[in-house]
């Protein structure tokens, strides 16, 4: 692991471009990865040159580009949130039933999604608030979260209202079941296995102010 | 049977049934073959079940056909979109029905029709409300949730080439669920941006095989 990613205490809680700055420092060199609309879509910016990190985008892409501007926007050419984006040397193009295929196959190395909520066993909320008057729309949260060999979480450790959103069990209808590893939030980074929930890094907040908040055992792996 | 080379979109359209199950690729407006769903809308035919990623954008295309009261039902991953205002309101008001599959589930579900399939074991909205009341079966230790297949009586897909024979070539990320789909409808039609004479695509490009397109029609300017 890259030596940066030993650092597991800041004096401050991360903003959302410091999470991603984070996430894209765990990323090995050359991964497959899919990042999820919305905050894991950050992580594209701070992944380092030359890192080789290919980028998948559920609608049939490999090795996608940054962000079309101008006149490389191409109607034709879009990322999952459907927003104009541009292609790589070494991209490839396949139609949608491969596409899952490479997620349900386990070919990816690490998908980055948002959470509404994950609970110590590694289950995911993220598709659905369950409100009565909610449109459901799942789109590819559910092939993603089963599919890729490791799925990291990227959110806020606790809502508006101070709400944990890591949680002994989800409120929120579930995406997938113990599905995730890795939780990135402002505040901590969390590791989850068939050993328990560990916490890894802490930002502005003591392990222990932590494990008061949250409503579930947690393992220190902050020390070196 | 031999491809049909259309003369326009509406001819393209021509005989669609009420009550027909449409497959309607594009993911966004990427591949959505817009002049085939403006000529389904003329053309009249109701009580349509679409099967397509999203439940239209804006006010064109998709959403028009809803707007329209042609569609029963919709199968689709994602209706929820900044600009599904059309669905939106017609979901709220109990007009149209709704099946939500994961968009994986979808392409599979298609795929399986295309492919002769009768059902499959899918990993995916395993111990979920898209799973309930689906039979599952413990395989190697992971559970799984049976999927039957989704087959249209139409397919209304856009490529960026055809030839005269109906091979078909995409262009970039809208190519989408127009591979899937073609295989897995009775009447496929194909709306292209340009129809070039047999033997100029080469075969080793093509990416949808004439066997599976009945109709195409040119529609728009190359890019």
């Amino acid at each position: 692991m890259n030596p940066a990613t030993r650092s597991s205490h800041t004096d401050a809680p991360l903003g959302k471009h410091d999470i991603a700055a984070l996430v894209a420092r765990h990323i090995p060199d050359g991964a497959f990865v899919n990042l999820g609309i919305g905050q894991p879509t950050l992580v594209a910016d701070h992944l380092p040159p030359g890192s080789g990190v290919v980028l998948h985008t559920e609608n049939g892409m490999l090795n996608m580009g940054p962000a079309a501007t101008g006149s490389d926007i191409d109607p034709d050419l879009t990322n999952a949130g459907k927003v104009p984006v541009t292609e790589l040397p070494g991209a490839a193009y396949f139609h949608h039933a491969d596409s899952f295929a490479m997620m349900r196959g386990g070919h990816l190395d690490i998908c980055v999604l948002g959470a509404y909520q994950v609970s110590a066993r590694g289950d995911l909320a993220n598709w659905h608030t369950g409100a009565p008057d909610a449109i459901p729309a799942v789109g590819g949260a559910m092939d993603l979260a089963i599919g890729a060999k490791q799925v990291f979480v990227v959110m806020t450790l606790f809502t508006k209202d101070g709400a944990p959103k890591l949680v002994k069990e989800c409120g929120y209808p579930l995406t997938g079941l113990g599905c995730v590893d890795r939780v990135y939030t402002d505040l901590a980074v969390f590791d989850i296995s068939s050993q328990g929930v560990s916490v890894t890094h802490t930002f502005g907040i003591t392990f222990d102010d932590l494990a008061a908040r949250l409503d579930m055992p947690l393992l220190d792996a902050t020390k070196p | 049977m031999s491809t049909q080379l259309c003369a326009d979109a509406d001819e393209a359209v021509a005989g669609v049934q009420d009550g027909s199950t449409v497959l309607i690729g594009g993911f966004g407006m990427a591949g959505m073959p817009v002049a085939l769903i403006d000529a389904l809308l003329r053309q009249g035919a109701g009580n349509l079940t679409v099967v397509s990623n999203n439940a239209g954008n804006g006010d064109t295309g998709l959403a028009a056909l809803l707007a329209a009261g042609r569609v029963r039902k919709v199968i689709c991953s994602f209706p929820r979109q900044a600009d599904s205002w059309v669905f939106d309101e017609l979901y709220r008001a109990g007009k149209v029905e709704l099946e939500v599959v994961p968009q994986g589930s979808l392409a599979e579900r298609i795929r399986a029709a295309g492919a002769g399939i009768g059902a499959f074991f899918c990993p995916t909205a395993v111990g979920t409300l898209l799973s309930e009341g689906k039979e599952t079966r413990v395989i190697d230790g992971r559970t799984y949730v049976l999927e039957y297949p989704i087959k249209g009586d139409v397919a209304l897909i856009s490529a960026q080439r055809a030839d005269r024979m109906g091979n078909l070539v995409y262009r970039k990320t809208a190519r989408n669920f127009g591979p899937v789909m073609a295989t897995a409808a009775t009447t496929v039609i194909a709306q292209v941006r340009e129809i070039v004479e047999t033997g100029e695509i080469d075969p080793e490009t093509v990416v949808t095989p004439s066997i599976y397109v009945d109709r195409v029609v040119q529609e728009g300017d190359a890019v």
